[in-house]
């Protein structure tokens, strides 16, 4: 691979300014996933490579609770990480998982939003946390939900003088469940077959608060809108584990490809949510 | 009986002589030689399944400076014959103009420029056009023979196994005979060997003498295969074994083919060419374990005994000949089982498709057979209400008993005594239902397993082969091993160093294992079928002991008779100079092989083992954990406790990986997932902790009892994982891989089973 124009920025202004200079130049977070693909497809025009960019890195609590972690912190960093444990600890899980331990220390949450593969580790969890990415461009900054940020077949919302600053995680309600579930190729270093990430709250019996975000059966990971909708205003119980499974079912197309099947992976994720909806059930079962 | 030796440099850890160089970085695989001056070549391959050749086409507004290219015309030019030698030679090195192409990924012409990426950048526009055929992808097909690709009914190769009848009829009556019968059919997928080391291979020519060296398991294959395709007699050519990173049989016969497409960039560009392939070129061009399809019909007598087995083994073989014959061979040799049985019929195919050719693969067609034949047991011993394990040790063969070929078990028989092992370390079996940390179902299982290796080359093989070995003192007084057997990782040049130092009563580290080269070793045959210890070693342990014979004998002219070895060397070298002593492998007494009927001894001696599973299947997602593994081995002897458990260990997990995890996909004749990434094996993460019994029931003719152990973990364990799941979800699953999907789509069916149970 040979790129003919790279610039490392020293700031996001300047990396605000080199990407809208160059709005055909590829942004460079961690090259995890650049570096796989190097082989297979043309060399890319120029490199803009924020890896290293300081300003772009570290994890902190923002507006009364809610998680910032810059575009450019290492999954290692989100694994080890006190504030993520607490607050979204599906997201350390589901780091955890990414690749080995030199790929976690190279890879990073904004290349992960950013390359927006429909098996994307992290974006499940995104979608269940109901984050919020920051957008940077000379025209100023944006805040788009993650829920509307890819938008089809690793196509996302960015715009092409756009930077990803930084995800936003909002404080969950202490009550709620966090659950994640990544069924892979293999116990290490596989690319999923399924995932899925939930947060759910029970209050009197019922379920008052449910997302759950999906991997890798759509084009892009995907909210379940309609095994919320079964979830939500239900009572806990095997019941609504079933109407949330059979939900999936209506909503859910997953094509069979090289790691898996179309029907192993709808009757997964069902069984999988239908587990969530079981656990988050259960008041004595611990997080 | 041989003598055994005392205790020296054999049956301890011996750390491994090639261990700090390998850690270290030290050693220099094939793509670290630094060759000055060294081109890099690129393959152009076929991107259809069968067709027609019609031009090979170069962009005419390419700039072609600093480039060569070979097609199939500069293979006659230069007096060779474009074929890559082996059995047969039906196999072209490059597709020649007007030739046939037969599988996707087939080599075409070849590209060699002063930089890698350079070469890779014009193999994209050299452009082959060729007219496409329908393809043959399945073994069905093949037989139907309405596309023809290998003779007039695309069958490689058959061949039957009769014991104990006559003919078809007189085998029917007696299968006729049985109080029951248990039919399968048992499907079983390709394996990618995922050696660590992708193939490679660097030439360069000298005085019209031409130097190959590369990764490798065969150096004497490749020479062979050069002097046809160069047309020179063996001092034309030179195979050097460079540092190699796993083989598991992926290099037995492709290194040829690399050879081959190197040798003669490198003659044509007039310098050194390196050729190394990059992973999805490996997985995509090279061999892989040949997909089989075995019918069994197991017939039994009221009480449970065996009455009589009949297996009927098709195999794909691929485009091209290849190892195949001899893959089926084995496959069919080890169809029976270690069972007692008085009427056997084997009847095995190896047919031709247009898929690229399957080869050796550790197990060599024995992983195949013994799948079925466990699976089949398995269902017998469900049937008849016995313990499985049970029921194998009053089935097993012992000394004194009849293989289907008729060869008398007398002698190394470990059958009971693994079978025994096995039993005591059983232990109580896990309980069967619990919830996971996520609180998924879990359901447990145990499935066992029982198996035999035949050591060394089937039949007649190793007299033919009539390898030879030598030890020398030289002249600078040191003590060196000379054989082709090449150090893959698996530990042989350690083991050689223990056997020639407790010969000649020296320490390993005192003995030099020389690197594998045509120059400078005899041809002792491949680094293959369990053979090089046990063959291989043998000789290196019948020269050692000539040696030092020779040397006592000197030393006893002189004065010094009676003295130890490390004494007198030095004075013995500086008087007489280098001191070799070569031998050549001679049969046991009374091994008899026919193989026009296949009857006889199959091999000299066979290894034994039997496994345990325990597995634990979450039932939400069918994902197949192995909770544990243990596995009893009779070797023989281990020369190195530790490097072959290293090598069970490592045997166990491959085998594990093809019972539950790997897949390789072939979509209209092209490997679809060819990629670490969705070509998986297993990760430390899927590893049970491997439990390895060794059982040493001493072969009188290997080299301090011992015999071979490479493969035989390869052939059972997936049969062991696979009844455990049977066990757990109380349906059959007959087919390798059970991945989560295959088990997923049975759910109706267990669910009902684990509700009734």
């Amino acid at each position: 691979m040979t790129a003919t124009g790279y610039v490392r920025p020293a700031s996001i202004a300047e990396a605000v300014a080199a990407r809208a200079a160059h709005p055909d130049w590829i942004v460079l977070c961690g090259a995890t996933d650049l570096m796989v693909e190097a082989p297979l497809r043309p060399a890319p025009v120029g490199v803009v490579d924020v890896w290293a960019l300081a300003e772009l890195c570290g994890i902190a609590e923002v507006d009364g609770g809610a998680v910032r972690i810059g575009a450019a912190t290492p999954w290692r960093d989100v694994v080890t990480s006190p504030l993520i444990a607490a607050r979204a600890p599906i997201l350390a899980a589901a780091a955890r998982e990414i690749g080995a331990l030199q790929i976690q220390a190279r890879g990073t949450i904004g290349g992960n939003v950013g390359t927006s593969s429909p098996v994307g580790d992290s974006l499940p969890v995104l979608l269940a946390l109901d984050a919020t990415v920051e957008l940077a461009s000379p025209r100023g900054t944006r805040r788009v939900p993650y829920r509307d940020y890819p938008t089809g077949y690793r196509t996302t919302a960015l715009a092409a003088d756009e930077l990803i600053v930084a995800i936003t995680i909002p404080a969950a309600h202490p009550g709620a469940r966090q659950l994640w579930r990544k069924v892979g190729t293999r116990r290490a270093q596989s690319i999923s077959k399924i995932m899925a990430a939930a947060l759910l709250r029970v209050e009197a019996g019922r379920f008052v608060e449910a997302r759950i975000g999906l991997g890798a059966v759509a084009n892009r990971p995907i909210r379940a809108a309609g095994a919320e909708a079964a979830i939500v205003g239900a009572p806990v119980g095997e019941a609504t584990a079933d109407a949330a499974a059979a939900a999936l079912a209506a909503e859910l197309t997953p094509i069979t490809d090289v790691r898996s099947t179309a029907p192993y992976r709808l009757a997964t994720v069902q069984q999988v949510v239908r587990r969530f909806v079981l656990e988050a059930s259960s008041p004595s079962s611990p997080d | 009986m041989a003598e055994l030796q005392p205790a020296g440099p054999v049956g301890r850890p011996v750390p491994r002589v090639d261990g700090v160089a390998k850690v270290t970085g030290a050693a220099h695989y094939v793509d670290d030689l630094d060759l000055p001056g060294a081109w890099h070549g690129a393959t152009v391959r076929s991107t259809v399944a069968h067709g027609v050749l019609d031009a090979v086409d170069l962009d005419p507004d390419y700039d072609w400076t600093d480039v060569v290219v070979v097609t199939a015309a500069d293979i006659a030019a230069a007096g060779g014959r474009n074929v890559v030698t082996l059995i047969e030679e039906d196999q072209p090195a490059l597709v020649p103009l007007g030739g046939r192409v037969m599988h996707v990924d087939e080599a075409i012409a070849l590209v060699a420029a002063p930089t890698r990426a350079r070469a890779l950048e014009a193999r994209r526009h050299v452009r082959p056009r060729i007219s496409a055929r329908p393809a043959v992808l399945d073994t069905d097909a093949a037989l139907r023979a309405e596309v023809k690709l290998y003779g007039d009914d695309n069958v490689f190769k058959r061949f039957v196994i009769r014991k104990g009848h006559g003919d078809d009829a007189a085998f029917e009556d007696a299968m006729a005979g049985a109080d029951r019968i248990i039919e399968g059919v048992y499907p079983t997928a390709a394996q990618e060997q995922m050696y660590i080391e992708p193939q490679g291979m660097a030439a360069h020519w000298e005085d019209g003498r031409c130097f190959l060296v590369g990764s490798m398991q065969c150096p004497y294959y490749v020479h062979k295969a050069m002097k046809a395709l160069l047309g020179c007699d063996g001092d034309g050519v030179v195979v050097t074994q460079a540092v190699t990173g796993g083989g598991f049989g992926g290099k037995e016969e492709y290194p040829s083919m690399i050879a081959a497409h190197v040798a003669l960039l490198a003659r044509k560009a007039g310098r050194p060419v390196k050729l190394i392939y990059d992973r999805g070129e490996d997985i995509a061009a090279t061999t892989k374990r040949h997909p089989c399809v075995t019918r069994h019909r197991l017939g039994l007598a009221a009480d449970g005994a065996i009455v009589a087995i009949d297996a009927d083994v098709v195999m794909d073989g691929g485009a091209y000949l290849t190892l195949s014959p001899v893959v089926l061979s084995r496959g069919v040799l080890h169809a029976a089982g270690p069972y007692r049985c008085p009427v056997v019929r084997i009847v095995g195919r190896v047919v031709a498709t247009n898929h690229p050719p399957h080869g050796a693969f550790r197990g060599f067609g024995a992983p195949q057979t013994t799948f079925p034949y466990e699976r089949q047991i398995d269902k017998a011993a469900r049937l008849l209400g016995v313990d499985p394990l049970a029921y194998r040790q009053r089935l097993a063969l012992r000394p004194g008993d009849t293989t289907a070929t008729g060869q008398e078990l007398t002698f190394s028989v470990g059958s009971e005594a693994v079978l025994e092992a096995i039993a005591r370390a059983a232990g109580p079996r896990p309980a069967r239902d619990a919830v996971s940390a996520g609180g998924a179902p879990v359901r447990r299982g145990r499935g066992v397993c029982f198996y035999f290796h035949g050591s060394g080359f089937t039949g007649a093989g190793e007299q033919r082969i009539a390898g030879r070995a030598t030890v020398a003192l030289t002249a600078a007084g040191d003590v060196e091993v000379r054989s082709s057997s090449t150090d893959i990782g698996q530990g042989a040049a350690t083991i050689f160093a223990q056997i020639a130092g407790a010969s000649l009563g020296l320490a390993p580290e005192r003995v030099r294992v020389v690197d594998p080269s045509t120059d400078k070793v005899p041809d002792s045959g491949p680094t293959v079928a369990s053979r090089t210890c046990m063959v291989v070693g043998g000789l290196v342990e019948r020269a050692a002991r000539a040696l030092g014979t020779r040397i006592a004998a000197w030393a006893g002219e002189h004065g010094r008779g009676g003295a130890p070895f490390a004494e007198v060397a030095a004075a013995a070298a500086a008087a007489l100079g280098e001191v070799a002593e070569t031998v050549q492998y001679e049969p046991p007494p009374g091994i008899e092989w026919d193989d026009a009927t296949y009857t006889g001894a199959a091999y000299p001696v066979f290894g034994w083992a039997a496994c345990l599973v325990d597995v634990a299947i979450d039932l939400d997602t069918c994902e197949v954990t192995v909770e544990r593994c243990v596995q009893a081995v009779d070797v023989g002897k281990a020369i190195n406790p530790m490097i072959v458990k290293g090598q069970i260990e490592g045997g166990t997990l491959q085998a594990l990986g093809w019972g539950l995890l790997e897949n390789v996909l072939y979509q209209d004749g092209k490997v679809a997932n060819a990629s670490m990434t969705n070509c998986i094996v297993p990760t430390f993460a899927d590893a049970p902790d491997l439990e390895t019994v060794l059982v040493e029931v001493p072969y009188p003719y290997g080299p301090h009892g011992a015999k071979g152990v490479g493969e035989i973990p390869m052939d059972g364990p997936a049969a062991a994982a696979i009844n455990a799941v049977v066990d757990a979800l109380g349906v059959d699953f007959d087919v390798v891989p059970v991945l989560p999907e295959t088990i997923a789509a049975r759910r109706d069916a267990w669910d009902a089973a684990r509700r009734k149970s």
